[in-house]
């Protein structure tokens, strides 16, 4: 909880919408302190691997291919930069900040802090389309099929969460926990089928989902994931006075003027579209979206004009600097990025439960 | 920004007496049970309207019908004239403010922000201009100036009512709907909150209110309309509705109503003869 300075507008503004200058001030420094963290760790992680390359060859060749100075680098650091480790780390930046924009969205729309697309089971929801396309060797949409099918079952998975966790306008946070305890064990029996049904190359790619991993990077899976996070990531901050709304309730806000029917079919939408974008190409990677959110309302205020698109950058901030971790730490070997979030990421979720219960005074 | 900046129409200006709400014949239904029952009201530019009966009489679902919240399964609300389900959101939040009966908040937003949400339905429009000088306004009257950069999940129950309410004046309508306004409040702050409704009804606004304390019903409102079993039993000036033997059948409690020595309003109490002496 944040309790900051009196918060004093000067007159000549215009407009109460802006939030209290001290924390404007505070969500400023925060970005700027996120967009560098993110430059610095991005090229950290493009020089770091097997093959060691200069932090000044890495700015040079950049230089060279945006065509403003610097030069090309040799065939083999060239096309290590290029055709490894920079899909890399975009990918990371890509799944990062649509997990940590789909947490923030996600708790706006259910009022709740606990929301996350893993740990309620959208995730796997996800990931049961996506095996099922690999499984079944669909190929209805080229590059985009895998993803398409996540969000396919993603969005199915969303709205049976939804309507079934909702009770009077309100979601209790044990119901919502339990109705994603249903839907993880129905998505992980679903994948277990697929696995039954599925050739020996096809079950090495299903094994990658279910531990989430971004070794499997390249360009085509950027773009594959590319359009769905940049629609989600766009549409999501113009929701995001409504979301502040919200927080009053579904009638408050609907007497302030928000159609709230309307905005919560687009958020669903949003939703599914961000998970299943980062699903897709990098499996299941829990915790992301719930830890971000709550770490940067903790920083700047609750207010979802900074807190969604800055859970977007602190998302691809964390899994940038997760993921260089994951396949640094026990080098040559490499971690699987969504067994290291989870490592993290649960102790967290255990003390936010925690700390839920003792506000609440129990659950019952 | 995207979907609030479409077309819409700005409130008409308002003549004291003008009747800004009316329902027609209007009756609730809640899972199968009639809980309103054909009632017929109106709020008047200037006028304070209580909506008083026992629990379970259906003030809050008629409160909920009259809003737009709850649909009526017959009859009609209008607002300005027009039903209100074809008014927009956003049309209908630039006309009418409601005071839920709790105030509720997901995430810990400061009172001070709390408050400008108020202000969401005028934003892009004419009059978000005075945005700052409403915030503050509101924030003087509820006495809530000092909570401003306090968490609002940090207050008591009595706080946190004041500043919902001072939310709702801040979002600046000419009809105001308040849902039991008083019922988490102490003794001053009770008649602080009716005391505004005065004020706000001598500006022209049409104040609806729904409350349970009779004296203040009759203290400070020029009619009151008494529900019972969800139909309107009665409704007029306290002077002609507050009538011992009505309010006795519709609470089922023996009551007397009496004028107060001075100030003439009515004063309802419980008969209390129990016939044992304290102290």
């Amino acid at each position: 909880m944040t309790v900051t300075a009196p918060a004093r507008r000067p007159r000549s503004t215009p407009s109460a919408s802006e939030p209290p200058r001290v924390r404007m001030g505070r969500a400023a420094l925060l970005t700027v302190v996120m967009f560098v963290g993110l430059a610095v760790i991005g090229m950290i992680s493009a020089g770091h691997g097997a093959y060691g390359i200069p932090m000044g060859d890495i700015v040079a060749s950049f230089l060279n291919r945006l065509g403003v100075g610097g030069h090309a680098l040799e065939r083999v650091p060239e096309s290590v930069l290029w055709d490894i480790r920079f899909p890399r780390v975009v990918l990371a930046i890509v799944v990062g900040a649509c997990l940590g924009c789909a947490g923030a969205v996600m708790q706006g729309v259910f009022g709740n802090p606990l929301a996350e697309p893993g740990v309620i089971g959208i995730s796997s929801g996800a990931a049961v389309g996506a095996v099922c396309a690999i499984a079944l060797g669909v190929n209805l949409f080229g590059n985009w099929t895998v993803t398409v099918f996540a969000f396919i079952s993603g969005l199915i998975t969303v709205l049976v969460v939804y309507s079934l966790s909702r009770q009077g306008g309100r979601t209790e946070v044990i119901t919502l926990i339990l109705t994603g305890i249903a839907v993880n064990a129905f998505g992980g029996a679903a994948i277990g089928l697929f696995i039954f049904v599925a050739d020996n190359s096809e079950l090495t790619a299903i094994t990658f989902w279910q531990m989430g991993s971004l070794a499997q990077a390249s360009w085509q899976k950027v773009m594959a994931v590319l359009p769905f996070a940049l629609a989600g990531l766009i549409i999501a901050p113009m929701y995001a006075r409504r979301l502040d709304l919200l927080s009053l309730g579904e009638r408050p806000a609907r007497h302030l003027g928000v159609d709230v029917e309307r905005m919560r079919v687009v958020l669903i939408l949003v939703v599914a579209v961000l998970t299943a974008a980062a699903v897709a190409v990098s499996g299941i990677i829990g915790f992301i979206g719930l830890v971000i959110p709550h770490l940067l309302r903790m920083a700047a205020g609750p207010g979802h004009r900074f807190l969604v698109p800055g859970s977007a950058l602190g998302g691809a901030l964390i899994l940038t600097a997760a993921d260089f971790t994951a396949r640094t730490i026990a080098a040559p070997a490499e971690l699987p990025l969504g067994v290291l979030t989870a490592l993290v990421g649960s102790p967290f979720f255990f003390w936010l439960l925690r700390r839920t219960r003792r506000k609440q005074g129990g659950w019952a | 920004m995207i979907g609030w900046s479409k077309r819409r129409r700005l409130p008409e200006p308002v003549v004291h007496g003008d009747v800004l709400l009316e329902a027609f014949g209007v009756t609730v239904e809640l899972s199968g049970k009639t809980v309103v029952d054909d009632v017929h009201v109106d709020a008047r530019a200037g006028e304070v309207l209580a909506l008083v009966g026992p629990n379970g009489a259906g003030k809050s679902t008629l409160l909920s019908a009259l809003s737009g919240d709850a649909v009526p399964s017959k009859g009609s609300v209008e607002v300005r004239g027009r039903s209100v389900s074809a008014w927009s959101a956003l049309e209908l939040a630039m006309r009418r403010a409601v005071l839920p009966q709790a105030a509720t908040l997901s995430f810990p937003f400061v009172v001070a922000d709390v408050v400008a949400m108020g202000r969401a339905p005028w934003s892009g429009t004419p009059r978000d201009e005075n945005d700052e000088a409403h915030i503050d306004e509101a924030m003087r009257r509820c006495e809530v100036e000092e909570f401003g950069p306090r968490s609002f999940q940090a207050l008591s129950g009595g706080e946190r009512a004041r500043v919902a309410l001072a939310r709702v004046l801040a979002q600046d309508t000419d009809i105001l709907m308040l849902d039991e306004p008083t019922a988490a409040m102490d003794l001053r702050h009770q008649e602080l909150v009716l005391r505004l409704c005065r004020e706000k009804a001598s500006a022209g606004v049409a104040v609806i209110v729904v409350l349970h304390d009779l004296g203040l019903a009759a203290a400070y409102c020029d009619r009151v309309a008494i529900l019972h079993h969800g139909r309107l039993e009665a409704c007029g000036a306290p002077a002609a509705v507050f009538e011992a033997d009505l309010l006795s059948r519709v609470y089922r409690q023996d009551v007397e109503v009496f004028p107060h020595p001075h100030t003439e309003d009515l004063i309802v109490l419980p008969r209390r003869d129990h016939g044992f002496k304290l102290g």
